[in-house]
């Protein structure tokens, strides 16, 4: 499904605009809002992944998804 | 302020008399001496980095120490430094996590992996409390029992004797606490505790037989003359480590809106920080990505850095671990061995 949140500030998201979340800084973040619904979601850094968990749409990783750029 | 150019143009060359005083005699530079390596032409820097690469051979050899990290308590900190994405006290995107015993094991795996003879479990805390350390206390065991004899460290705040004592007791070698910054400028970076609450754990540490880790964030506001404090200050430490990390700006904290530092401020300080502690291991730790690129990070291990922190970090990616082990065999510097460091 299209989402509909930016990762990076939990906006409305469709695909196009954000410049400010889409640079070098935010290319060595993990996603921090679900992309589904823009809540806060647990993020959890290891040395070579991560995992992000949302209460409601449940969790991605790094291994579904490369690192949001 | 006419009176200190003419005294920097008068006296001899710094870069001269770094060669005899740090390269030849193995003697730190003072305080005034790394500000005049940081105030050098720019055309000046190659010649710096080369001469800071020699000092770094001479007194620590060619190998690398190769770390991994992973935070085990992540977010909701007290504390107020003013850098730091997992202060509860700021709007922040991090929300608290706590990493469970099996991806402790996991994180511990996946840095052995690379080669790497450090593990450092880091918690985002004052200081631990009873809970913190159980945690850490059953995740070194599991780590042990599960094959992995990686060197562990421990990065968990501010300490108590009692609570220095039983890391030690529990096996952890190194800890890690930073100074952050100049003494001179640490009120400004943080407030809900002092630079000399944080200089006390680090000599508690070193009493009681542990390797001091202490490093810093450069790019938060210092001045140059605070940057040559600062290098000074760990000098005078003496730390088996110093961790440099660049100011990665983050979202939602006072510093957010920060510029990053240039990638040519960012090897000087490297280069000067090794002038200054020609012994010390000298670590590429978070923010080398945003600030130096792939180009600048071979730069920076040939102009004084002798450690790297590989992989991700505690809220920030890395370049993968790969990318380094490959800069590092095509550069021709060994990574540090297991059996070297016990
Ligand atoms: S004590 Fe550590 S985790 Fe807490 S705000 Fe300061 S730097 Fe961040
Ligand atoms: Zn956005
Ligand atoms: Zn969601």
């Amino acid at each position: 499904m299209t989402d509909r949140f930016c990762v990076h500030c939990g906006q409305a998201y469709d695909g196009s605009g954000h410049a400010e979340c889409r640079n070098p800084r935010t290319a060595l973040e993990p996603p921090r809002y679900c992309p589904q619904c823009a809540r806060r979601m647990v993020v959890q850094v290891t040395p070579s992944g991560w995992q992000a968990r949302c209460s409601r749409h449940g969790e991605a990783t790094s291994a579904d998804a490369p690192a949001p750029g | 302020m006419t009176a200190v150019a003419d005294e920097t143009t008068t006296e001899a060359d710094i870069l001269a008399v770094a060669r005899e005083q740090v390269l030849e005699r193995g003697e730190g530079l003072s305080e005034r001496q790394v500000l005049d390596v940081l105030r050098l032409a720019d055309d000046r820097v190659p010649e710096l980095l080369a001469l800071a690469h020699e000092v770094r051979m001479r007194w620590c050899g060619p190998e690398v120490e190769v770390e991994g990290i992973v935070s085990l308590k992540t977010g909701g900190c007290p504390e107020d430094c003013h850098f730091c994405s997992q202060s509860g006290r700021f709007p922040t995107p991090v929300r608290s996590a706590w990493l469970d015993i099996p991806g402790l094991v996991k994180a511990a795996a996946e840095t052995a992996a690379t080669g790497a003879t450090e593990f450092c479990i880091v918690a985002a805390v004052r200081g631990p409390d009873a809970r913190l350390l159980s945690q850490v206390r059953d995740g070194i065991k599991a780590i042990r029992e599960s094959g992995n004899d990686i060197q562990i460290a421990c990065s968990l705040g501010m300490l108590t004797q009692e609570q220095v004592d039983e890391l030690v007791e529990m096996g952890v070698h190194r800890y890690n606490h930073n100074l952050e910054t100049a003494r001179s400028h640490f009120p400004n970076v943080v407030t809900t505790h002092t630079w000399e609450e944080r200089w006390e754990t680090l000599r508690m540490v070193r009493e009681a037989g542990m390797e001091v880790c202490c490093g810093g964030i450069l790019g938060m506001g210092e001045t140059d003359e605070q940057r040559a404090e600062f290098a000074v200050q760990l000098a005078e430490l003496d730390p088996h480590e110093v961790p440099m990390n660049f100011l990665i700006p983050q979202p939602g904290t006072p510093y957010e809106s920060y510029d990053v530092i240039e990638g040519k401020d960012a090897l000087r300080l490297v280069a000067a920080f090794r002038l200054a502690m020609p012994r010390t291991m000298l670590r590429f730790a978070g923010g080398r990505e945003l600030t130096l690129g792939d180009l600048g990070a071979e730069q920076g291990m040939l102009g004084g850095i002798n450690a790297i922190i590989v992989g991700n970090y505690l809220t920030n990616l890395g370049r993968p671990a790969e990318q380094d082990l490959e800069m590092l065999s095509g550069l021709k510097m060994p990574i540090k061995a297991l059996s070297e460091t016990i």
